[in-house]
């Protein structure tokens, strides 16, 4: 299988008045048409490997990767024009929470228009069709009025639906979602996981799903990187959680409550050693 | 059905967002007369315990005894306070202010003659502070820590700290006196002065009214230097402002959100981040502009500019209380109109605000 997106030792480090942080130390990683979910606590750099791979860092940060490359595209070696050119057509990225990562002031319509309108000259009623046609198929059941709605007039789950809408409109090959569910109601997580996971099963996306949460990754991705402190610890199978040999992940899914077994009581919790962030 | 509870309750909010726009606007006005009212009597009383004895004012110090009984008589003054206070009230009320001691004229009449020149110098300094001031607040946010961002701080910092009346001695040193660009004081030349009829008192807008370029000329070239001048301390107090806004809007979410969907860095700073700005800035622009309105007096006078503020300030050293007060009043419900209108245009920009 030909990789989608190849990573090799990508680093991203912040250059503070304090001294250097490193955010991500070393990561490499190749991505098919599969779904690929990161896991980490927070800080552990996963969410910066995806905003690197955006070109979204922010700019006092400095990124650097042996190599990193997008469909025979160098990402480290293409203008930021080229770059831009990328993002929201080829390459898409959904954000955490739609109560801020949508223009408070724009309608959701005007925004996934605006969507369409970077990549494509395209007429007003026919972008604006599609943009209708987009939010149908995000299972929205009344577009024409949530169209016209501002962010903060539709629910949390609403807006992650009008958020993926906005980023697939232009039918990315590769969509990287950074926590697209954790600013959700539990009950709402799972809709809009399984809109997401249609979406891309139809299309044929690539899918970087990064996320705190091992169960729900482990249950919907392929396969699994565990992050801790700037580095990849650990990679398996989704399916082959149970095998997994480092003491973080082994940690991790340690203290998870489990139904039926025995009494366990204090969960146990991560003793986080040292030697893990070296 | 959670799709349905969305929809009832989000029509739900539509209605009430309608009627609650007109209640706002009632409770705005509400605010507003109260305000006025509080205006009038705060002026009022001021104007009243401070050692200034109108009727002596009014004719004089060696005025007879008799004389100045007759006058405390028939301007009001032997009245209780409270009594003075109500009949002020209600003239005021009507727009009457009383005359002029020094000029004999109504009040109200004086201040429909000096206050257009004023509305005309801050406006003008306003629109040259909002054409650079924005600009360059964006630009300094944007490319933030930068030669720009440093230039921009230090015009900035010179705009809040070289006094007025300074820059504009110097200004027509250079500008008038020197290089002849511009003219001196006054609004208008004494070429015109007499032939020149105005409309609306903003003779700018008069001189195009009536198609008179060779006036407008002149008038443009007296309005322009102490125009810049205002401008460029309102422009020093927009750009920073702005500057603070964009930094904030800059580093939110939807702003990383608007560059993954790939838009062009003009697209998500003007029409994000700055759409978004916009809306506090609103009241940082009306704000700067009462300022310029009430505090144009040391301008008002090194360029001889028969505005509210250097008639106020005559009036003030002649103890013509009428006058101040008139004047003060007239000022403060600028103000109040201000205010109201920009929390207007606010509902308007944000629409978080209209549900």
């Amino acid at each position: 299988m030909s990789a989608l997106l190849t990573v090799e030792d990508l680093r991203v480090a912040f250059h503070t008045r304090t001294g250097t942080v490193d955010a991500v130390r070393g990561v490499s990683f190749e991505l098919g048409r599969e779904r690929l979910g990161i896991v980490g606590e927070s800080g552990s750099g996963k969410s910066q490997t995806g905003r690197a791979i955006m070109g979204l860092t922010p700019p006092h940060a400095e990124v650097t990767a042996r190599k990193l490359d997008f469909d025979g595209i160098d990402l480290t070696n293409i203008s930021a024009r080229a770059r831009r050119d990328l993002r929201g057509d080829r390459i898409a990225m959904i954000l955490q929470d739609p109560k801020y990562s949508l223009d408070p002031v724009m309608t959701i319509g005007r925004q996934i228009v605006e969507s369409i309108q970077a990549h494509e000259k395209i007429g007003k009623s026919e972008a604006s069709k599609r943009a209708l046609a987009m939010l149908e198929s995000v299972q929205i059941r009344d577009p024409a009025r949530v169209y016209d709605l501002y962010p903060h007039e539709v629910s949390g789950g609403m807006g992650q639906r009008a958020m993926i809408a906005m980023m697939l409109i232009a039918n990315p090959q590769l969509l990287i979602a950074d926590e697209p569910t954790s600013a959700l109601d539990v009950t709402v997580q799972l809709d809009v996981l399984r809109i997401l996971d249609q979406l891309v099963t139809e299309r044929g996306m690539g899918l970087i799903f990064i996320s705190h949460d091992l169960r729900l990754v482990s249950s919907f991705c392929d396969r699994v990187i565990v992050m801790y402190a700037g580095r990849i610890v650990e990679q398996l199978k989704a399916s082959e959680l149970n095998q997994a040999q480092h003491p973080y992940t082994r940690g991790l899914l340690d203290c998870m409550p489990r139904l039926g077994a025995a009494d366990r009581h204090p969960l146990p919790t991560l003793d986080r050693k040292p030697e893990w962030a070296l | 059905m959670a799709n349905t509870a969305d929809r009832v309750s989000t029509r739900g909010r539509r209605r009430s967002g309608a009627s609650s726009l007109a209640w706002s606007i009632l409770s705005f006005l509400v605010v507003a007369a109260i305000t006025f009212l509080g205006l009038i009597t705060v002026t009022f009383f001021i104007g009243r315990v401070i050692p200034i004895d109108p009727v002596l004012a009014i004719v004089g110090d060696r005025a007879p005894a008799s004389v100045v009984a007759a006058a405390r008589k028939q301007y009001g003054f032997d009245l209780p306070l409270w009594d003075q206070y109500l009949l002020y009230l209600t003239k005021a009320l009507k727009g009457d202010f009383g005359n002029s001691v020094l000029s004999t004229y109504p009040v109200m009449d004086d201040i429909r003659r000096v206050l257009p020149a004023t509305l005309e110098l801050a406006t003008v300094g306003t629109i040259i502070g909002l054409l650079l001031g924005i600009p360059l607040g964006v630009l300094a946010a944007v490319k933030r820590d930068s030669l720009i961002d440093q230039i921009v701080r230090v015009i900035g910092l010179v705009g809040y700290s070289v006094p007025i009346f300074w820059l504009g001695l110097m200004g027509l040193l250079v500008f008038y006196a020197r290089l002849g660009w511009v003219e001196g004081p006054g609004r208008i030349g004494v070429a015109y002065e007499y032939s020149f009829t105005p409309i609306t008192g903003l003779f700018l807008v008069d001189a195009i009214l009536q198609g008179d370029w060779d006036v407008f000329r002149d008038v443009f070239r007296h309005i322009i230097l102490p125009g810049a001048l205002l401008g460029y301390f309102s422009m020093a107090y927009i750009s920073r402002m702005t500057r603070s806004f964009m930094l904030n809007e800059l580093s939110q979410e939807y702003i990383v959100a608007a560059r993954a969907k790939g838009l062009s860095e003009t697209r998500v700073i003007w029409g994000h981040a700055l759409r978004n700005a916009a809306v506090p800035l609103v009241t940082v622009i009306a704000l700067s502009y009462a300022t310029l309105l009430e505090g144009s007096v040391l301008t008002e006078t090194v360029f001889a500019w028969p505005g509210i503020g250097s008639y106020l300030y005559n009036s003030l050293q002649n103890a013509d209380m009428n006058a101040v007060l008139g004047g003060t009043i007239v000022i403060g419900a600028l103000f109040i109109a201000l205010n109201l209108l920009s929390d207007l245009l606010y509902r308007v920009l944000d629409p978080r605000t209209r549900t």
